[in-house]
């Protein structure tokens, strides 16, 4: 057979780089990290976090889907803190690395608040994996929604319904519980088209039936803002 | 250093040493314009007008009837915009000042094809029919028949599929055109293939194809990138994409790039040459590397069990993502590719997997192995010894234990 010229590592390395590092890898070295060793996620069976507060969001069929589990325990403050964060994510390299990440961030130094939780932004989880490349960012923005949904079922569990926190704004995208809110963000951010928008929130790929209300909420944000 | 495992070569192939040697040359030594009149540029001409001759004899066609291209993308534009524009006129007198023409494609092709078809139809340029494929991918004759229209100008299917391997009867759509212009006593449709991947595993002769234009490019064949070219039957005609100083009979304007003309031609030759040995190599290997992925559970062969290329295996894995687990094998050393949104630019999976009746949580974890001349029974055996339990961490840390009817 016709002798082949095998490339060789060294080759191979302008395959695939991102503009932004010249490392020869798709994503940035925290990214790596954590996609291939990945922190907290649940090992074994979810039934040894049946009384922890789960929080789910996404689904297979839009690409990701993700499940956390959150305990809180108050300090000798009384403070309440996320002492113990487990999770499982179906997806790209991407949002499993956002989604131990997060997990890493919610529980480090002793664990985080529950308020403080509850501000967490997937853009201080990005910040933290050192960027995304710009096509992946919308992998990485359901995280924070698993961890806000969780933290509602820990109010639940608590017997708090008062602190239950409606997600912000209105849920225009059942799947994936994106928002009227989150909408205006990306649309402030500069999308400005429905794949634009998409590419910041995944909207609509998990229940197309929404496009039409999204693309009205488009029109609208960029009218109040660009006009 | 960890062994590299290239199991991409439906994406692009490494080029042979053998192609490398015959180019050399024509860089810096027989530099020549093949439109200039003295004996540099007439070295350069000779060089290109052999290369043709030797395309065409291995297709059976006339050297005149090959025009030379940038690659798959360009010679398929060539084809789907050219016909239907060119035409048009000739439709527009035989039927009316009414008539749109008409161009039937199939729901699987490339992009190179639908985009521009696509794009044709959103302009009000043609009407477009997509054949859908059968759970294997593969496009049945008869459908393509019943699209059939007066308006038809042009037919567009490709040999085999690029995400699943599956090879389309291409030899019966062509006769069924040639019975029906018969027929019907009319000049239409042209009947187009894309044969870009099929180079090296299935003859390509165009007299007992019966198509009209056929596409083929370099780089899928130990070839160089960047060279292609779209077989042109005598008597078919096209409006041209680019326009200029009249080179490839006036379709395709451009100084031809001699090195990597001479260097297709030659590997089209080695490809076919060495067809049915590799491709008896290639399918053992292939099968049983199907075999042994299959063996996971919770997975499925997505295209034909047999009608499928030689190199070609294509597996969905079900509660695992495809671009986590391409990144997991590239870890190991093991080059692949897939078919999950993740891994493109759009937000959706595969079209060609979805097309075949896949659910989307299928698509989004197929993964696609393209076996190629570097590629041994170790290769496979090592793929398979790390294949389950890259499968198993990632369904370990995935939420979803989704039931095997999304393969239905």
């Amino acid at each position: 057979m016709d002798p082949i010229i095998k490339p060789t590592n060294e080759e191979r390395k302008g395959d695939v780089v991102t503009p932004a590092a010249d490392k020869g890898w798709f994503y940035a070295d925290a990214v790596k990290e954590h996609f291939f060793r990945p922190k907290n996620f649940l090992e074994g069976d979810e039934v040894e976090y049946k009384d922890a507060a789960m929080g789910m969001v996404g689904s297979p069929a839009c690409g990701d889907a993700m499940k956390v589990w959150i305990r809180v325990q108050k300090d000798n403050e009384g403070n309440e803190r996320i002492t113990d964060f487990k999770w499982k994510t179906f997806g790209c390299a991407s949002a499993i690395a956002s989604t131990s990440m997060m997990s890493v961030m919610v529980t480090e130094n002793g664990g985080m608040t529950v308020e403080q939780a509850l501000k967490l932004r997937p853009q201080d989880i990005m910040e933290r994996l050192g960027g995304l490349p710009a096509r992946k960012v919308h992998c990485s923005v359901l995280g924070d929604k698993a961890l806000r949904s969780a933290i509602n079922d820990y109010f639940r569990k608590s017997d708090q319904q008062e602190r239950i926190i409606v997600e912000h704004g209105r849920i225009i995208d059942k799947v994936l519980k994106v928002t009227d809110h989150d909408i205006e963000e990306a649309v402030l951010d500069g999308a400005h088209t429905l794949e634009q928008v998409q590419a910041k929130t995944k909207v609509g790929t998990g229940d197309a039936s929404c496009i039409p209300e999204v693309e009205q909420l488009i029109r609208f944000y960029k009218d109040k803002y660009f006009g | 250093m960890q062994k590299i495992i290239y199991m991409d070569h439906a994406a692009s192939t490494p080029m042979s040493s053998e192609v490398l040697e015959v180019m050399r040359p024509y860089f810096t030594e027989i530099y020549g314009n093949p439109s200039s009149f003295h004996s540099v540029g007439l070295q350069a001409k000779s060089a290109v007008d052999a290369s043709r001759t030797k395309i065409a004899e291995i297709l059976h066609a006339h050297a005149d009837e090959i025009l030379f291209t940038s690659g798959g993308t360009e010679s398929d534009n060539m084809a789907v915009l050219g016909i239907p524009r060119f035409y048009k006129k000739k439709l527009k007198e035989l039927l009316g000042e009414e008539a749109i023409p008409h161009v039937i494609t199939s729901a699987i092709e490339h992009h190179a094809v639908l985009e521009p078809l696509l794009l044709l139809e959103k302009k009000g340029e043609i009407t477009l029919t997509q054949i859908k494929p059968d759970e294997f991918g593969q496009i049945d004759p008869k459908d393509i028949k019943e699209a059939l229209k007066p308006e038809t100008v042009l037919i567009s299917i490709m040999m085999a599929n690029n995400e699943i391997g599956t090879i389309n009867p291409i030899a019966d759509i062509g006769r069924m055109v040639l019975t029906w212009r018969k027929e019907k006593k009319t000049i239409f449709p042209f009947f187009h293939s894309d044969a870009c991947q099929a180079t090296g595993a299935i003859e390509l002769n165009v007299e007992q194809l019966h198509t009209d234009l056929l596409t083929i490019n370099g780089s899928k064949m130990y070839g160089p990138k960047g060279v292609g070219a779209l077989y042109l039957r005598r008597g078919t005609r096209i409006d041209p994409l680019t326009i200029g100083g009249g080179q490839e009979r006036g379709m395709r304007a451009g100084t031809e790039a001699v090195p990597l003309i001479v260097g297709f031609a030659k590997a089209l030759e080695l490809a076919q040459a060495h067809r049915e040995t590799e491709s008896a190599r290639l399918t053992v290997l292939r099968d049983q590397l199907a075999e042994g992925l299959l063996k996971i559970p919770k997975t499925r062969l997505n295209g034909h069990p047999t009608e499928r290329l030689p190199n070609s295996v294509n597996v969905s894995f079900l509660d695992i993502e495809g671009e986590a687990c391409i990144l997991y094998l590239d870890a190991k050393g093991i080059m692949t590719s897939t078919g999950s949104a993740c891994a493109s630019t759009s937000l959706d999976p595969s079209h060609v997997i979805l097309a075949t009746g896949l659910s989307y949580e299928a698509a989004h974890g197929s993964i696609r192995f393209t076996l190629g001349a570097s590629n041994t029974k170790e290769d496979v055996e090592y793929v398979l010894s790390v294949m389950p339990e890259i499968v198993e961490m990632l369904r370990k840390i995935s939420p979803t234990n989704l039931d095997m009817k999304h393969f239905t």
